[in-house]
């Protein structure tokens, strides 16, 4: 494990921070989000132009080459600005499981776009009886001429309002829990009989419910082996869940960062709050569990392309645990320490923590990830 | 697990439930199981039928209107309702400064008020917290100088709940400021419709409005605003902050978030075996009743103890561990939903909704309920500050 950056990580982290800092302010992020698409386009053409959104995308197709580390550093920037752009469900699993099970035609039309910012992604895998367990997949895939028809539901879909593309898993053979039979398809986003009913989540990003009701493929919108889909499900899955871990550790750390200066500035019975040691002990706890999850974001972050499927989900998911958990502690602790003004929706504060919270709720919680390591 | 009690507080029980079911629109008690807000009319509405039936304000004495039941009754009540979803009596008027006008309100005000208070016609929200003074809630600023008959009032409150629905409000303001500083506040009560009143929402972070803060741009009220004493302001707030022991732990309200925790568990599945058929879940929610069962064991002490007098730090025992549960309820039940806890619906699955239904049925309150629960803990005085209550009375 490489804890020091290098000169390209040292590089985009500069990049990344500089680009939170003068176009993320807490005023500006509320603008953004309240925009109807809910993240901001021009944006994301300034992350292309950044070279942000191909750091993993082979040279080849108009990325840089970069490892999942280089991207860790953009996430734990993003993180600390609580940036909605769809970053995670583009860049991280979208393009990744492209580039991993993609057929050469599927790369190179899509993955030069993903790092030009012109094609966005999202992977509609969980179900609404489903919860966390990418198998679990009653939607069909029925061979039907030269391709194949889509039916069924897909639950709580990242970012799937803003993509151009969707990557849909659906049964081509077995009954609905079983592991075997599963299936991806590229379907496009104005693909007929494809309904995207979108929402925004409690951290400002948008999802959807996604129903397909005999939705049309060709053959080649499949990805990666048929009946075997899993084996590209869960690693695109795994890396998903390494990258919240990152920019959990942005979002844990600016958080501390404001809970500290309030600790120090905030007067009451005559002093700053922080001379009282309960609130000290508190805020100690807070930071010790910071230092927890940024040791297992490297663990994460090491692992996450692993093609050794048993120890990159141990090493993921152990990840995925302990920023759980201590994303819990500094969260909750946060809007403890603040009192009533961290309860606000016009202090920022509140805002991470609700990102902490939603990360809880994405690619696995604490009882999915801990069932998954101890198994 | 259910507690037993006496044979004659089974049939009071009983006959609370009774009425609860018969009376209560079902429309109100979804609202209350369902996390949503209750309207202004609908908590009148209610109060008006408690009032019909002799069984509003529990806790007052009966010569100003009470039902003269003891504190076991009072408790069984006020859990029998909550379980049943009536909306929860607002304690402003009825738990806090009503007890004080018992103490010290002149005879023409406990005239005025302490009926309207009963029926709701008057409404009030409480002006103390500032800006400033939050758990120091001694250090407030805003002003009141006594201009001839009238007081003058100036300065701002702050996370005044129900400000934006009430119609009268009892406030803390500082009469002397060379005095130390509990010694210089009094307290007065006044309409909010006085002029140099300005309510200001504060939007919170499950994206409702309960709270406001609230400004006065030298609004005058009469002399005779004023309750008790001069400078005594702060004897009466601690007076008031003490009152309604039994309820505090909120016991009610946590028993019917565990059944829905538990029928909401009986309903997701993990891999086709229900949530709560899974043990770690099933010894989580175990864990969090056997603390609720422990606690309403507590709350049954203090009660008894307070048929017999004095009481000690048991209140900041019970506000401790009943919002912890609160809190820990919240968590168990977001957890449930699974995925479907992220989608965000302000209106919690209401009819103003713009997201409609999502999910497993009533999971849209439960991110919004999650967040702004985290306040049980900071709101009347912070579980810090009850700690410390708890250490320098064990003598620490």
């Amino acid at each position: 494990m490489e804890f020091a950056l290098n000169d390209m990580q040292q590089m985009l982290q500069d990049t990344a921070t500089r680009l939170v800092r003068d176009r993320y302010s807490f005023e500006q992020r509320k603008q953004i989000v309240a925009a109807a698409d809910g993240y901001s386009p021009e944006l994301w053409s300034e992350f292309a132009s950044l070279g942000l959104l191909g750091i993993e995308i082979d040279e080849a197709y108009g990325g840089s080459g970069g490892s999942f580390q280089d991207v860790a550093v953009v996430l734990d920037a993003f993180g600390r600005g609580i940036v909605v752009e769809p970053y995670i469900s583009t860049v991280v699993v979208g393009a990744g499981l492209i580039a991993a099970a993609g057929t050469e035609a599927q790369k190179e039309a899509i993955l030069p776009r993903v790092a030009s910012g012109e094609m966005k992604l999202a992977l509609a895998y969980a179900e609404p009886d489903g919860r966390y367990t990418a198998s679990h997949v009653a939607t069909t895939a029925k061979p039907s001429g030269d391709g194949y028809v889509l039916d069924g539901r897909k639950a709580v879909v990242l970012g799937a309002d803003s993509a151009d593309m969707l990557i849909v898993s659906a049964r081509t053979s077995g009954a609905t829990t079983d592991p075997q039979g599963l299936s991806l398809f590229l379907v496009e986003r104005g693909a007929k009989s494809l309904d995207i009913r979108a929402y925004p989540n409690l951290d400002d990003r948008r999802a959807a419910e996604v129903t397909l009701e005999g939705v049309h493929v060709a053959a080649d919108a499949l990805i990666g082996p048929r009946d075997a889909g899993l084996s590209v499900l869960d690693p695109a899955l795994d890396r998903g869940a390494a990258a919240l871990c990152c920019e959990a550790v942005g979002v844990m750390s600016a958080l501390n960062e404001q809970t500290l200066e309030y600790l120090k500035t905030r007067q009451q019975f005559g002093r700053p709050i922080g001379k009282f040691q309960a609130l000290q002990h508190r805020m100690a706890d807070m930071a010790i569990a910071e230092q927890q999850a940024r040791s297992m974001a490297f663990l994460a972050a090491d692992q996450a392309n692993n093609p050794d499927p048993a120890a990159r989900a141990q090493a993921v998911s152990a990840a995925k645990v302990q920023i759980g958990q201590s994303a819990q502690v500094v969260g909750r602790g946060a809007i403890q320490l603040h009192g009533g003004i961290g309860l606000t929706m016009e202090y920022s504060a509140g805002h991470y923590f609700r990102r902490l919270t939603a990360i809880e709720m994405m690619f696995g919680d604490i009882g999915y990830h801990l069932a998954r390591f101890a198994a | 697990m259910q507690l037993t009690y006496p044979k004659d507080a089974q049939q009071f029980a009983d006959e609370v439930r009774a009425f609860v079911k018969a009376e209560l629109p079902p429309a109100i008690r979804d609202k209350v199981l369902r996390h949503k807000r209750i309207s202004r009319e609908e908590q009148v509405f209610w109060q008006r039928k408690l009032c019909d039936k002799g069984w509003a304000t529990p806790a007052w004495p009966k010569e100003y209107g009470g039902p003269g039941w003891t504190s076991l009754q009072r408790h069984l009540f006020d859990e029998v309702t909550s379980e049943e979803g009536a909306p929860a009596a607002i304690p402003f008027g009825e738990s806090m400064i009503a007890p004080v006008l018992f103490r010290v309100g002149s005879p023409e005000q406990k005239a005025e008020y302490l009926p309207r208070i009963r029926t709701m016609e008057y409404f009030f929200c409480q002006g103390f917290s500032e800006p400033g003074a939050g758990s120091d809630l001694a250090s407030l600023k805003t002003r009141a100088v006594l201009d001839g008959d009238e007081w003058v009032i100036s300065g701002q409150k702050m996370w005044t709940s129900l400000a934006h629905l009430a119609n009268m409000m009892f406030c803390l303001v500082r009469t002397d400021p060379a005095a130390k500083l509990q010694e210089g506040i009094s307290m007065l009560v006044f309409p909010m419709d006085t002029k140099g009143i300005t309510v200001r929402p504060i939007i919170t972070l499950d994206g409702g409005h309960s709270t406001n803060e609230v400004f006065f741009d030298d609004v005058r009220v009469p002399k005779s605003s004023l309750i008790g004493e001069v400078n005594k302001g702060w004897t009466y707030a601690k007076l008031l902050l003490g009152h309604e022991r039994s309820t505090i732990a909120r016991i009610g309200n946590s028993k019917r978030e565990l059944r829905r925790l538990k029928a909401m568990a009986a309903e997701q599945r993990i891999n086709g075996v229900p949530l709560i058929e899974t043990q770690s879940f099933r010894e989580r929610i175990a864990q969090v009743e056997i603390e609720l069962t422990a606690l309403e064991i507590t709350v049954m002490r203090v009660i008894t103890a307070a048929d017999a007098g004095a009481l000690g730090v048991e209140a900041n025992v019970l506000k401790i561990k009943g919002s912890e549960i609160q809190q820990r309820l919240t968590e168990l039940q977001l957890e449930a939903v699974g995925p479907y806890g992220l989608p965000f619906d302000v209106s919690k699955g209401g009819p103003e909704s713009n997201i409609g239904q999502i999910g497993p049925d009533g999971a849209l309150s439960l991110g919004p309920n999650y967040i702004i629960t985290r306040v049980v803990t900071i709101y009347g005085g912070s579980n810090e500050i009850q700690r410390n209550i708890i250490a320098k009375s064990l003598g620490l």
